[in-house]
């Protein structure tokens, strides 16, 4: 099984990479719709601007390619910007549309605390997660944004508090997101991104 | 759910090597970048930092090899500059695997170059560095070093740093740079609570004792050091041990 990584320019595709080689899984860029269309697993890494991944997807007719990928039941994994990219869309950037994979709005962090969320926070465990099998339930991850998912998002599996409380992870069916970087989030990161590729062996 | 406060090894590096110094004079080989850095990822280091600090044009491609192999031993987040003038200086930096780009001189002779980057990585890549001197009556901030006055007052330049895109300040007190005498606690607690994004304190750490006034009193949400951690003067891991102890929450790695 190799991870299709989508690289749309906007993403920190190399990290991810990295982590991924880590953890001696194979994977491959995409960057192109019909690779992605095709793919085993899916990951979309993104930071920066929601205005940028999304433009940056439709720019390169990655859109279509990548709901019919996970309407069809590829697993999927979006990491921080690729979690909130699954949204209908974003404060960030409000008249754009994003994937719609899931229903609701990110919005912003309250301005009562430090932004962005910048460095490590523990998560809240909300229901089974498979992402986090095995994961010690003290484990730290690394966050870096301004905006977030609500928690009350139906598919939330555990969430983050940070002036707010938002969704760390989601996980429906074969969707799976994390508002944090589990590709820098040390060895608890690893175990993470060991049972997404697992998942889908 | 707390945010923890970060420890942040720095190398600063001659492109290829890590060196030691005050003030850029009389440097000293302090090792291999790479090994420094798996050896910090495995301490628990919640972020690293490396720098040109010569930042010679020649010299680039060898630092962005530098970068590379840094990166390939971290699996936590690594931030680079020294001689990032441009956006395609920090589109290689982050083409060569850093996570987030740090900024001095270059953005005081030309702001909209945090805006630039901020709109091309996110506010939370974009990092501005600020050496700042004391001077009667105010914060100086300094360019090229430490060297030259920017003729800027520092609590100003970090508010229209943060209004251009900057998502966190490196403050760094020159005064106390390599004195080994402890971060500049008012300086970073002033700076701290007039800005809305994170602070990374730098400048004076020896003792563990450094790391909790900047962290208790100083308002700093993580501290930067260098040769300590290099030398082995302090190891990340016991730091953190006496900081947990004294109610400052940190990461241990599990």
């Amino acid at each position: 099984m190799t991870v299709t990584l989508i690289d749309h320019g906007a993403g920190n595709v190399a990290s991810v990479e990295r982590a991924l080689t880590r953890i001696g899984a194979a994977s491959v860029r995409a960057s192109s719709p019909q690779p992605i269309a095709n793919a085993e697993i899916l990951l979309l890494p993104g930071v920066g601007h929601f205005a940028a991944l999304i433009r940056a997807l439709d720019e390169k007719s990655l859109r279509q390619p990548l709901l019919e990928a996970v309407n069809r039941g590829v697993p999927f994994l979006g990491i921080c910007l690729g979690l909130q990219a699954l949204f209908e869309s974003s404060d960030e950037a409000p008249d754009l549309a994003g994937l719609g994979v899931l229903q609701g709005r990110v919005s912003a962090l309250p301005q009562t605390v430090k932004l962005p969320h910048m460095g490590w926070n523990t998560i809240r465990a909300l229901r089974p997660s498979r992402l986090l099998r095995d994961v010690p339930a003290d484990s730290y991850f690394y966050f870096a944004h301004s905006f977030a998912a609500p928690a009350a998002a139906g598919p939330a599996t555990a969430t983050c508090e940070h002036g707010a409380e938002f969704a760390a992870i989601i996980e429906r069916g074969n969707i799976f997101a994390t508002q944090f970087h589990p590709e820098k989030s040390g060895d608890a990161g690893a175990l993470l991104l060991r049972n997404f590729v697992s998942l889908a062996a | 759910m707390t945010l923890v406060r970060r420890i942040v090894p720095c190398l600063d590096t001659d492109g290829a090597r890590v060196v030691k110094g005050v003030n850029f004079t009389g440097l000293r080989d302090a090792g291999d970048p790479a090994e420094l850095a798996a050896r910090y990822n495995a301490e628990g280091a919640d972020e690293l930092i490396v720098l040109d600090i010569a930042a010679s044009r020649d010299r680039r491609p060898t630092f962005l090899e530098t970068i590379r192999r840094v990166a390939a031993e971290l699996a936590i987040p690594l931030t680079a500059g020294g001689g990032i003038r441009t956006l395609e200086d920090a589109r290689a930096v982050v083409r060569a695997g850093a996570d987030k780009i740090t900024v001095n001189t270059a953005a005081v002779e030309q702001p909209e170059l945090i805006s630039q980057l901020s709109e091309e990585f996110g506010a939370q890549a974009v990092v501005l560095a600020i050496d700042v001197k004391r001077e009667i009556g105010n914060w100086d901030v300094r360019i090229r070093g430490g060297r030259d006055s920017a003729h800027l007052d520092a609590l100003l330049w970090a508010q229209q740093g943060v209004a251009l895109g900057a998502g966190e300040i490196l403050l760094t007190s020159v005064d106390r740079d390599g004195t080994q005498s402890g971060f500049d606690v008012a300086l970073t607690f002033a700076i701290s609570r007039s800005v809305s994004v994170p602070v990374i304190a730098s400048g004076g750490a020896k003792l563990p004792d450094h790391f909790l006034e900047i962290f208790r009193d100083g308002a700093a949400d993580a501290a930067l050091a260098a040769s300590v951690f290099h030398d082995n003067t302090q190891s990340i891991r016991s730091l953190k041990q006496f900081l947990a102890q004294r109610g400052v929450p940190v990461r241990f790695p599990c």
